[in-house]
C-alpha cells in the first residue's frame, strides 16, 4: 500500500516532470509530446517509489533495470531522471541539441547511466529479457520474488508503447519470456490507443490485448496508468508473481495534464510552439485550476 | 611455409585435412567457454548444424535456445552483454546478420557491447539449398557498422583460433563461417591476431625468375593475391602453374576484413603492383572494396592495378560447391586465368 501523503508528493512530482517536458520540447523545437505526458505518472511511480535504485550510484550492480523500448518518449525519462537527482534539471534544456547528452532518442554512449539506447521500435523487450536471463545465471529464481525477500533479487522493467506491439520482434521476445517463466520481468505497455497514423485499433488492432499476453503465459494487470495508487499496487502484484512474467497494461491519456492536447494523436510527434507551451505550463502550474503551484 | 601449404602447392591434397570452418568454430567456442565464464551462447534452432553442441553439453546453464527468431536473439544478446556477458549468437549468415541487421546495428553496435555474431553457411558453397540460403552480402553489411570487427577465417583451425580471440575482446564482432569442408592450410603454430593479416606464401627470390625471350630479358611479372575464406586455399592451388610461367607471387590471407591491416596492404601493393582480390561474396561492398578503400585512402591507387574477383551482382542458386565456384568464376581455374589476363600474358 501507499500512503495518501506519498501519493500527493508523487502527484506533485509528476506535475513538475510534465512542466519540464513541455519546457524542454519547446526549446528543442521538435520531439514527441503526447506519450511523455501520458506516461509521467508511471515514470514518477517507478523512480519515486517502486524501483530499487540510487541516483548517486547509477551503476550500482544490484539496481533494478529499466529499459525504455519506445525511445521517442525519452523526454519523460530524462525529465524523471533529472527530477530524481541523476543530473541537474537545467540540463534538460539541452534536449536534442548538438553534443547534448540528451539525444533525440536515447543513446547510452552519450549518457552511460541509461540501461540501453533505443528508438527503432520493438527491441527493448528482447533486451530486458536478455538482461533477465543473464541475471539468472548468477541468481537462480527463488520465490517469493518480492521486496524484502531475496535482497539481491533484481526486477527488470520494460516500458513500451501499444503501437510498438505491431513489431513482430516483440512477440518473439514475449514467447521467450513466457517459455523461460521470467518472474522478475515486468512489462508496462503504454496503452494510449494512438500511434502516428491514427488510432491503434484502426491501424492494426491489438485487442484483446490482455488475452494475447495471457496466451503467452503472462500475468496481466489492466489499470488506469494515470493513477499512481493503481500503478504502484499493480507493480507490487506483479512482483509477487514468481513463475511467469508480468505485463501491466497501463491505460493512459495521451497528452495527459493539458486538456487541449489530451487524446489528440496529432500531438504524438510534435513539440509545442511558444504560445502553446505557455498555455500548457500555465495549466500544469495550477493543475487545471485546482490548486496554485509554488513552482514560481 | 608450413607443411600444409607446401602440400597444397604441390598438389598433395590427400595429405590435407578437410574440415569445415563451423567445426573449428565449435571447438573454439568450447575453449572460450572454459577460459571465460562470461561467455554464453545463443542459437536460433541450429545448434547442431553450427556445432554448438559441445558448448551446450559443457555449459548447459550458459546456452540459450532462442527458436527461429534471429531478431530477438540479437537484442537478447545485447541485454545479456549489458549485464556483463560475452554472448555468441549463431545462425546462418543469411538470417543473422541478414535478417536482423537493424537489431545488430541499434542494440549491439550503437550500444557498443561485446556480442559476437556468428554467420554460418555463408557464400555459394552452401550449395544445394539455393540462392535464398547463400549469404553474399554479409561482409558488406557488417563492415559498414561502426564498432564492428569482421573476421573471415580461411580454414577450420583459424576459425577455432578466431572464436577464442574474439571472445577476448570487448568489441562487437562478426565471424563468417562456411558449411562445406575445406582444406586446412594453417597449422597450430601459425599466429592468429585480429587485424594482422598473414602473408602465407611468397615466391622465394632464389626460385627464378627472369625468363629469356629471344634476345631480351622479360621484366619480372609480379602479382599479389589477397583472399579470405576458402579462396585462400584456392589461390594456393595456382602457385605452381603461375611460377612455371615465370610469375612471382605473394598471397595474403586477409582473415580480418575490419580493422583492415593497412601495413600489409601497403606492403603487397608496393611489392607486387598488381593486386588480385578473391572472395566468396559480392564484389560490391566486400573484402575487395575494403582493400580498394584502403589503397585510395593511402594514396596508393595510382601505383597499382587492381582486379576484383567475387560474385558480380547476382544471386546464388542450387548446385554443388564446385559447380557454383565455376559458375560464379571463383575457383582456382579462374584465379589462374585472371592473373594471366591482368599481367597481359593471355
Amino acid at each position: 500500500m501507499i500512503e495518501e501523503s506519498e501519493i500527493k508528493y508523487l502527484e506533485n512530482k509528476a506535475n513538475d516532470i510534465r512542466i519540464s517536458i513541455i519546457e524542454m520540447l519547446q526549446i528543442a523545437g521538435s520531439g514527441h509530446t503526447a506519450g511523455p505526458l501520458g506516461m509521467a505518472d508511471v515514470f514518477t511511480t517507478l523512480y519515486g517509489k517502486a524501483l530499487k535504485h540510487d541516483p548517486k550510484k547509477p551503476f550500482w550492480e544490484e539496481r533494478d533495470r529499466l529499459v525504455l523500448s519506445n525511445g521517442h518518449i525519452c523526454p519523460v525519462l530524462y525529465s524523471t531522471m533529472a527530477h530524481f537527482g541523476y543530473f541537474e534539471v537545467k540540463e534538460l534544456k539541452t534536449l536534442r541539441k548538438f553534443k547534448s547528452r540528451l539525444q533525440g532518442h536515447p543513446h547510452r554512449e552519450f549518457l552511460p547511466m541509461l540501461e540501453t539506447s533505443s528508438g527503432p521500435l520493438g527491441s527493448g523487450l528482447s533486451q530486458a529479457v536478455g538482461m533477465c536471463l543473464a541475471d539468472r545465471i548468477q541468481t537462480p529464481p527463488s520465490p517469493p520474488l518480492i521486496k524484502g525477500g531475496n535482497s539481491s533479487q533484481k526486477f527488470f522493467y520494460c516500458l513500451m508503447s501499444d503501437g510498438e506491439l505491431n513489431e513482430g520482434q516483440n512477440w518473439e521476445a514475449i514467447m521467450l519470456a513466457g517459455k523461460k517463466q521470467l518472474g522478475n520481468l515486468i512489462c508496462i505497455v503504454d496503452r494510449n490507443n494512438i500511434q502516428i497514423d491514427g488510432f491503434t485499433e484502426n491501424i492494426m488492432p491489438l485487442e484483446p490485448l490482455d488475452k494475447k499476453f495471457e496466451a503467452f503465459n503472462f500475468h496481466v494487470e489492466d489499470i488506469n496508468g494515470n493513477n499512481i495508487s493503481e500503478i504502484y499496487s499493480a507493480i507490487q502484484k506483479c512482483k509477487a508473481v514468481f513463475n511467469k512474467p508480468s505485463v501491466i497494461i497501463a491505460r493512459t491519456i495521451p497528452g495527459r495534464g493539458i486538456k487541449e492536447f489530451e487524446r489528440d494523436f496529432h500531438w504524438h510527434g510534435k513539440a509545442p510552439n511558444n504560445e502553446e507551451a505557455e498555455m500548457a505550463i500555465k495549466e500544469l502550474r495550477n493543475l487545471g485550476g485546482k490548486i496554485e503551484s509554488d513552482h514560481n | 611455409m608450413n607443411k600444409n601449404i607446401e602440400n597444397i602447392i604441390n598438389g598433395r591434397m590427400k595429405d590435407i585435412a578437410m574440415i569445415a570452418t563451423r567445426s573449428g568454430f565449435g571447438d573454439g567456442l568450447l575453449l572460450a567457454g572454459k577460459e571465460n565464464k562470461r561467455v554464453v551462447a545463443l542459437c536460433a534452432d541450429l545448434t547442431e548444424s553450427i556445432q554448438i553442441e559441445k558448448f551446450k553439453t559443457a555449459f548447459p546453464d550458459r546456452y540459450f535456445e532462442m527458436g527461429v527468431a534471429e531478431q530477438n536473439m540479437a537484442s537478447v544478446a545485447s541485454g545479456m552483454a549489458a549485464m556483463g556477458k560475452i554472448p555468441f549468437i549463431a545462425s546462418y549468415a543469411m538470417f543473422s546478420p541478414g535478417r536482423n541487421w537493424e537489431q545488430i546495428r541499434t542494440t549491439i553496435c550503437y550500444n557498443n557491447v561485446p556480442v559476437k555474431v556468428v554467420g554460418a553457411h555463408a557464400g555459394v558453397s552452401v550449395g544445394p539449398d539455393g540462392g535464398t540460403h547463400q549469404a553474399l552480402e554479409d561482409i558488406g553489411l557488417m563492415r559498414m557498422l561502426p564498432n564492428m570487427v569482421v573476421v573471415v577465417p580461411c580454414d577450420a583451425l583459424e576459425a577455432k583460433k578466431a572464436a577464442l580471440e574474439i571472445s577476448r575482446t570487448e568489441n562487437p564482432s562478426y565471424l563468417r563461417l562456411f558449411r562445406e569442408k575445406s582444406p586446412v592450410l594453417t597449422v597450430d603454430e601459425d599466429l592468429f591476431e585480429i587485424g594482422k593479416a598473414n602473408i602465407i606464401y611468397e615466391t622465394s627470390s632464389t626460385s627464378s625468375l627472369s625468363i629469356e625471350e629471344g634476345k631480351g630479358v622479360r621484366p619480372v611479372l609480379k602479382i599479389g593475391i589477397i583472399a579470405c575464406g576458402e579462396m585462400v586455399a584456392r589461390s594456393l592451388l595456382c602457385v605452381k602453374g603461375l611460377e612455371d610461367k615465370g610469375i612471382e607471387l605473394g598471397i595474403l590471407n586477409l582473415h580480418t576484413i575490419k580493422p583492415i591491416d593497412v601495413e600489409k596492404i601497403k606492403y603487397m601493393s608496393s611489392k607486387y603492383k598488381n593486386i588480385l582480390t578473391v572472395e566468396e561474396h559480392q564484389v560490391a561492398g566486400g573484402m575487395g572494396s575494403a582493400i580498394l578503400e584502403c589503397l585510395a585512402e593511402n594514396n596508393l591507387l595510382g601505383n597499382v592495378k587492381v582486379k576484383m574477383m567475387g560474385v558480380k551482382n547476382r544471386f546464388g542458386q542450387s548446385g554443388t560447391k564446385e559447380e557454383l565456384y565455376e559458375e560464379y568464376e571463383i575457383n582456382e581455374k579462374h584465379i589462374f586465368s585472371n592473373v594471366l589476363s591482368m599481367l597481359e600474358i593471355i
